[in-house]
């Protein structure tokens, strides 16, 4: 986290010493879309934590501890759906381990909590249009079941 | 009959109230959990958006900011030679380790992978950065390692890095040749384009 603030410290700073327009270009452009996406990206987020308020860890634990077909598809919908940071991710995931969550379960949580994001589609269809957002999520959902089943076949 | 101009206004100031008023009706619940009586659901959701506003606060501003120096540095040539169209399968590789070397939600790879897509970098290049930064960041695998072993990270690890390849390749032949996508998201004061005279 830190890298990335020094790494854009060092990266103006060098950019400035060799050309200060062209620096100045830059780094104006780059807020403006940063400005540009912010009501999007305010909306996600405040309902995303209106949604994560309603659901209790209990509920979660009581869908996806476990093995199955029930807790095996509650587990990809929850994952994709769900927009979790990742330190607040891996615990719950070990929490659902610890109550009996078998190996396909946390593999379709994880994967699909990574790689599909329904709550993000509205910021992803602003940068790539609805074609290439609702597709990549499509496939990317295809592919963690994917995934969970041949790291179920492997981890038994 | 179209909209008369007030009424286009007016829709287009409730628009974009909308957000902030998101942001304030969270707010209200968080303080009257606080203040009047306890509400958990308030506090849970005033804590959710801290989270996230902090997350969004570290991360963004920066990653725009080295996306708008990528813009004017590098040249649209050096990119289209090693990720564009015509490239091979060591494309594969570079866009891999762009991608796992970041940290941060996946929303903030958004930005980075536009503007690689506006420099001439293939469709499918573009979309197995998304998938490494979303799938394989370094900086969290050793948070997976510490809460679900080694094995589990190891193995979703090494099965997913095919899958979004194949995944990236199925995508950029499902999508035509030609495909394009919105102009960059400053296009709203962008030179002639409804720029504020």
């Amino acid at each position: 986290m830190q890298i990335l603030l020094v790494i854009t410290a060092l990266a103006v700073m060098a950019s400035l010493i060799a050309d200060r327009r062209k620096t100045l270009m830059g780094v104006r452009r780059g807020l403006r879309m940063f400005v540009n996406l912010l009501p999007t990206l305010v909306v996600v987020l405040a309902a995303v934590s209106l949604l994560m308020a309603a659901v209790h860890p209990a509920t979660l634990e009581h869908w996806l501890g476990g093995g199955g077909p029930v807790p095996f598809l509650a587990a990809l919908i929850v994952g994709s759906i769900a927009l979790i940071p990742g330190f607040v991710a891996f615990p719950l995931a070990g929490v659902l381990k610890d109550h009996g969550a078998t190996t396909a379960v946390l593999a379709a949580f994880i994967t699909t909590l990574l790689m599909v994001g329904v709550v993000t589609l509205p910021i992803e269809i602003r940068f790539f249009g609805r074609r290439i957002a609702v597709w990549r999520n499509l496939l990317a959902f295809g592919g963690a079941v994917v995934v969970a089943l041949v790291m179920t076949a492997i981890l038994r | 009959m179209t909209m008369g101009p007030a009424a286009k206004r007016a829709l287009k100031a409730v628009k974009a109230a909308v957000p902030w008023a998101l942001v304030a009706l969270i707010v209200a619940l968080w303080a009257y959990d606080r203040f009047i009586a306890p509400f958990a659901f308030g506090r849970q959701a005033g804590a959710g958006l801290w989270s996230f506003t902090l997350e969004m606060a570290a991360f963004l501003p920066a990653m725009f900011m080295l996306v708008g120096l990528f813009d004017v540095w590098v040249p649209r040539s050096f990119v289209e030679r090693h990720v564009g169209r015509d490239s091979g399968p060591l494309a594969i590789l570079w866009m891999v380790l762009l991608g796992t070397l970041q940290a941060g939600p996946l929303y903030g790879a958004f930005p980075v992978a536009v503007a690689l897509w506006h420099k001439g970098t293939a469709p499918r290049n573009v979309f197995i950065y998304l998938g490494a930064f979303s799938a394989l960041k370094i900086p969290m695998l050793t948070f997976e390692v510490a809460f679900l072993g080694w094995q589990f990270s190891l193995v979703r690890t090494a099965v997913t890095l095919p899958v979004f390849i194949a995944l990236a390749y199925l995508l950029e032949r499902l999508l035509p040749a030609d495909v394009t996508i919105p102009e960059a998201q400053d296009d709203r004061a962008g030179p002639g384009q409804r720029a504020p005279s």
